[in-house]
């Protein structure tokens, strides 16, 4: 099975590398070019040519991980660096502030059709307007091997800090949506985490550490479940699953019975784009049916797209591996990021980095 | 009047040749350098950088604990592997130098740093997989029935420990075979003319005038090693950070690059220390 993974990786790296050369080769005289800020599942060929192709341009593609990294690149960039920008649902607000996120007319982006609990307008607009359009979403909960462990046991988050499976567990290394499950863990809302929830969730990181193997960040994550390194990963979800289904059948995910929470990345336009009207393009190329089932698909992660059409292009195999029809269920029963304030989340960090030097 | 020109034209003449290294040093080394410190001595607050001069970067280091155990998993991973690099890499430059006929000390050499032509990212992840509860290791171990479960050698201090020998070793075994094959052969007649046995020789003569080689490599080793942050990241697990991942976690997540500064000008410390501690050791031995 690990020959079986690691030649499926070798195969997508392959191919990838032909579809950018053949993508760099094609594009090289392109009249225009678009600046994007964006996460790995942007930079897949198969997402970002067609738009090339149709609109004539050439769309340049920095990859970021973490809204702390993001910033920093903003922050070191002149006005018109960039056109385009990924960023977390939750903190599209803290770049709005920032002043660099132009507003977008409403009419034009098909919100209609998205999952009603994807719109998310507290986090997209501010004053009425609208900075930003959420595109794909996903859970971090609980991914496992199913032949490894009692399937019965993850549908309680309470196994994330019990011996039972001790050794065997990765964590994923991204505290806000690791200390959000371990408030849902602990019967409380991700929305309503606060000052006075961070002792008790410091001392069930401690548990999760002592219980866990490793602390690892996506690629670390995913080798160490597709290894057998591991057989939990705690912050995993069907962006990690998913795109291994055919090759590792064993690996599976669930959202245990005290919720999960839920990630959501937005797109939004640049307040200085030197084209903002090829970025607004851009924006409903990938808000699209077509351009979010390649997304949702794309081979760094898959996610589930928010536009509710993108069904239409995906086949039954894409669908089961999302889970496409267990959503309502899923989004009724998943929270949010913590959404903190720029004192709690230093507090937040610290804990996590405590918790990983413990 | 004639030698004074002369001696202006030479003088002139020598600063065009250090004037470009100079310059280089200045624009890549001296300005980024004082930046960083002036950079270390602001701070962030909340989400703002504070352009206000004060020490609470340095004071924050000394105080919180997730910090200063990143100096000294620093430390004790970068000294144990130094240590064992030199063990495992004198002997093999040594083999090199005296028992491989010198026609095929060169291939004898290539082999010996075959590794270093792979990249260290996929080397690192390479080890990874080695490693691992099925890897080959633990597979082998199993099979001929030494160990009944897999060892726990991955994502750990061992495997960066492990991952980071692996390279320093080959580092080491060129800057001591080079100092190796620079000795002449009547050192040893003359130690052997006096009495001295093959032990006696080596213990007496050889190491000691292989120190400088083995001195170079080690404080190379220290260097590269306490700063790295690939290996640690890829072969540790992150159940344990050293110094370069934190001024990483700074910079990635907090966007607080006074804090990484002072943490980076704290590294930079920690490596004059060792350079002084060296090069001390060094003036002692060749006195």
């Amino acid at each position: 099975m690990t020959r079986s993974f690691e030649g499926a990786a070798a195969r997508r790296f392959f191919m990838s590398t032909i579809a950018l050369g053949a993508l760099a080769a094609g594009q090289a005289n392109a009249t225009e070019e678009l600046n994007a800020l964006v996460w790995c599942d942007h930079t897949d060929p198969a997402l970002i040519e067609p738009f090339e192709t149709a609109n004539d341009v050439k769309v340049n593609l920095k990859e970021y991980e973490g809204t702390g990294a993001g910033i920093s690149i903003l922050e070191q960039s002149q006005p018109g660096d960039w056109d385009v920008m990924v960023i977390d649902a939750v903190d599209v607000h803290r770049v709005i502030d920032m002043g660099v996120l132009g507003e977008m007319p409403a009419n034009a982006l098909p919100s209609a059709d998205l999952f009603p609990e994807l719109v998310m307008n507290d986090n997209n607009t501010k004053d009425g307007k609208t900075y930003a359009i959420t595109e794909k979403f996903g859970y971090n909960t609980i991914s496992y091997d199913k032949t490894k462990v009692d399937p019965k046991d993850m549908e309680d988050l309470s196994v994330i800090w019990s011996d039972k499976y001790k050794g065997r567990i990765a964590l994923y290394d991204y505290y806000l949506p690791m200390i959000g499950l371990v408030q849902l863990g602990l019967g409380k809302k991700t929305a309503d985490l606060s000052d006075a929830d961070m002792p008790a969730i410091e001392e069930k990181l401690a548990a999760m550490k002592a219980a866990s193997k490793q602390v690892s960040d996506v690629v670390s994550s995913q080798t160490a479940l597709a290894t057998g390194e591991v057989d939990i990963l705690v912050g995993g979800g069907e962006w990690i699953t998913a795109s291994l289904a055919k090759d590792k059948p064993n690996l599976d995910w669930t959202v245990p019975k005290q919720g999960a929470v839920r990630w959501a990345q937005s797109i939004a336009v640049m307040k200085d784009s030197k084209n903002p009207d090829l970025a607004l393009k851009f924006v409903q190329y990938i808000l699209s049916p077509e351009g979010q089932a390649r997304l949702a698909t794309s081979s760094c992660y898959w996610g589930m797209p928010t536009n509710q059409k993108a069904g239409e292009h995906l086949d039954g195999e894409q669908k089961k591996a999302l889970r496409w029809d267990d959503q309502a269920g899923y989004l009724k029963n998943t929270q949010l990021y913590p959404i903190p304030s720029a004192e709690l989340d230093k507090k937040m960090q610290d804990a996590w980095t405590n918790m990983m030097q413990q | 009047m004639t030698t004074t020109t002369l001696e202006d034209r030479e003088r002139r003449k020598a600063w065009g040749f250090v004037a470009p290294a100079l310059l280089w040093t200045l624009a890549f080394f001296v300005v980024p350098f004082v930046y960083m410190a002036a950079l270390s001595l602001w701070s962030r607050q909340g989400r703002d950088i504070v352009h206000v001069w004060n020490l609470d970067n340095y004071l924050r280091f000394f105080s919180e604990s997730a910090l200063l155990r990143g100096l000294t998993n620093s430390l004790e991973i970068t000294i144990t592997v130094t240590i064992l690099s030199v063990l495992l890499a004198y002997p093999l430059a040594w083999i090199i130098a005296e028992r491989v006929p010198k026609r095929l000390q060169r291939m004898a050499l290539i082999l010996a740093i075959l590794p270093f032509w792979t990249s260290y990212v996929v080397r690192s992840y390479s080890w990874l997989l080695v490693l691992s509860k099925g890897g080959v290791i633990n597979q082998a171990l199993m099979g001929i029935g030494l160990i009944a479960e897999p060892l726990e050698i991955a994502s750990n201090r061992t495997a960066t420990v492990i991952g980071f020998v692996h390279f320093f070793v080959m580092l080491l075994t060129l800057t001591i075979y080079s100092n190796l094959i620079q000795l002449s052969p009547n050192y040893r007649r003359a130690a052997a003319d006096l009495g001295a046995n093959a032990f006696q020789t080596f213990w007496h003569v050889i190491l000691p005038l292989t120190l400088p080689g083995i001195m170079t490599g080690a404080f190379l080793t220290f260097v590269l090693c306490i700063g790295d942050y690939i290996t640690p990241q890829i072969l540790g697990g992150n159940n344990e950070l050293v110094l370069p991942q934190i001024i990483m976690l700074q910079i990635g997540r907090r966007a607080d690059f006074p804090m990484a500064a002072a943490l980076s000008i704290i590294l930079m410390l920690t490596v004059t220390a060792a350079y002084v501690l060296c090069a001390r050791w060094l003036r002692i031995e060749r006195a």
